[in-house]
């Protein structure tokens, strides 16, 4: 039995990783493979979700963008930045999702990508430009505020909670929980209220007590990042 | 569910394999990016006229690409609107030197996607106007939804536009034509049963036996209240109430009445609300001068119709009688 292995060592474990996590070319690689499962994986109830509200195919749509950005992955050479995975995600997604969540997730990864420039790795300055750039991008797109029953109910509390954290002197693996966290709850949060834009908007007071699959969707993903860091 | 289907995954494929084949008179396909062209595109100093959308709408809109109309269509996936690549590739196949008018419904996706491809359109040099058709009655307050619908208005727009570009007006001139027929347009339909999206194998809503949805919009989406059944005239008040106020007709007006099918409701009971339509219209003092019955604006297999009146005068009247050779719309040539 190893010192590591006893009960006490775990919370220490966390933190020696949080501590040395770099943001680099291969965890960025590493987050969106992880999305693609995420998304396979729960296509089947982000598809209920939109039934509810939408049309039943956003589950659909980001289980096949995603998919399709898998074989672009194995191409890319060593000298890859994150800026270059982003970009490469970006118009992935715009050239196979359809519907509002191609355009509106390919417009923020494009700005994500443009936020971190050339960057070899991110730190926490860099991951709040990122995730700032990104929920800005949609906003430019799509129009919407929070409270919209929209994806951004998702993200704006997330940049928000990354901020706070980024702020408050912490490390980035604890800047992108607190991301994951507050876009998980910002999700949720969605779902006692009227929808403002998309296709739920029609439904009115109909739209009440459904979650907004789009807010689910980039809980998902920003959850798949977290994720990684209790992966190592 | 049971469909003439092979495949979820290549219904949208075969569809438009197949309509390739029965039309190759009227329309070239490219399938890698998907869409069709006019056979005869581009037309030197011609506006061309692109739209396109989530399939599942047919005739809506291959149907209605062809002399007189529209000039590409670029099929989106069932209900899911297409990529910007395939709408920028149908751009460009269909540029000829006088600028594209997109003609966009007014759903989300749509918009966005013909946005994106508008963009890198004009990166390409090529000029593009985009025109929003908005026709659908049933959202009421605006300011807090997405804004109305483009519903089987857009149909009218499309021909009456493709009819100015046809007679050589310029980019300017015929996207003020389809900002005029959208402006004087309006529609309100309604759903019997809802419709199955072949991918997702079950309905998108639920109706009991006895149930309407009045002010369905064209993707199987909910629409303004559900009620109880009740006899077809009473349902057209329903729909012809709202497009009437909103759209303020005057004794001495002309009109043209659509009568539009949803997909599965048959020809009889598309008559018998056009009788009434019309009856309805004759008392108001609007003159019924020119009429389109049938399935132009489909929810797949939806039972329901919708009404659309458009205020006519006599620019709009000449260029909806021009000629037409689509395979859905054709006369006059």
């Amino acid at each position: 039995m190893t010192p590591n292995d006893e009960p006490g060592a775990v919370v220490g474990d966390a933190a020696l990783a949080n501590a040395a996590l770099r943001l680099d070319t291969g965890w960025t690689i590493r987050w969106i493979r992880r999305c693609a499962e995420v998304l396979a994986a729960n296509r089947a109830t982000l598809n209920t979700l939109d039934r509810d509200i939408g049309d039943g195919d956003h589950g659909e749509n980001m289980d096949r963008g995603f998919q399709a950005i898998l074989p672009k992955l194995e191409e890319l050479t060593d000298e890859t930045t994150p800026g270059a995975v982003l970009k490469l995600v970006a118009t992935t997604l715009i050239s196979t999702v359809g519907g509002a969540a191609g355009p509106l997730y390919g417009t923020a990864f494009l700005k994500a990508a443009g936020a971190v420039g050339a960057a070899q790795s991110l730190d926490a300055t860099a991951l709040v430009a990122l995730l700032t750039a990104a929920r800005d991008g949609i906003v430019l797109r799509g129009k919407a505020v929070e409270g919209d029953k929209t994806m951004i109910d998702a993200w704006t509390p997330a940049v928000n909670a990354a901020s706070a954290a980024h702020t408050a002197g912490s490390p980035v693996g604890t800047v992108l929980l607190a991301a994951a966290d507050a876009a998980e709850h910002g999700a949720q949060a969605t779902e006692p209220l009227v929808a403002r834009k998309g296709r739920a908007s029609y439904l009115g007071e109909r739209a009440i007590g459904h979650r907004d699959p789009g807010s689910q969707s980039t809980s998902l993903l920003l959850r798949a990042a977290a994720d990684l860091m209790s992966q190592r | 569910m049971k469909k003439l289907i092979n495949d979820p995954k290549n219904v949208v494929n075969e569809a438009v394999a197949g309509f390739e084949v029965a039309h190759a008179d009227i329309v070239r396909v490219s399938h890698d990016p998907l869409f069709l062209v006019r056979a005869d595109a581009p037309l030197r100093g011609k506006v061309g006229i692109v739209s396109g959308g989530g399939s599942g709408h047919e005739p809506l809109h291959g149907g209605f690409v062809g002399f007189g109309m529209l000039d590409a269509a670029v099929p989106g996936p069932v209900f899911t609107s297409p990529t910007p690549d395939p709408i920028l590739a149908a751009t460009q196949a269909v540029d000829g030197g006088a600028g594209v008018l997109h003609i966009v419904k007014n759903y989300t996706g749509d918009v966005l996607n013909f946005e994106t491809a508008a963009d890198l359109a004009a990166a390409d040099g090529i000029q593009v106007r985009t025109v929003i058709v908005n026709d659908d009655v049933a959202v009421k307050d605006s300011l807090y939804t997405a804004g109305r619908r483009g519903v089987a208005g857009t149909v009218l727009v499309e021909k009456i536009a493709g009819a100015a570009a046809e007679r050589g007006d310029d980019l300017d001139a015929v996207a003020g034509v389809a900002e005029k027929v959208n402006s004087r347009v309006r529609t309100m339909g309604v759903a019997l049963t809802p419709c199955v999206v072949p991918h997702a194998g079950e309905p998108s809503f639920t109706l009991a036996d006895d149930e309407i949805e009045i002010g369905i919009g064209i993707h199987g989406e909910p629409g303004r209240e559900r009620i109880k059944l009740e006899p077809a005239n009473a349902i057209v008040d329903r729909l012809l109430g709202p497009i009437l106020e909103d759209l303020p007709f005057a004794s001495g007006d002309e009109a043209l009445l659509l009568v539009n099918g949803m997909g599965g409701t048959p020809q009889i009971e598309l008559y018998i609300v056009f009788r009434r339509a019309a009856e309805v219209l004759q008392e108001r003092g609007i003159t019924v001068t020119r009429s389109l019955v049938g399935n132009y604006t489909t929810s797949l297999e939806m039972a329901g119709a919708s009404i659309s009146v458009l205020k006519l005068d006599d620019e709009l009247t000449a260029l909806w009688d021009a000629p037409v050779q689509t395979s859905a719309l054709r006369w006059g040539r």
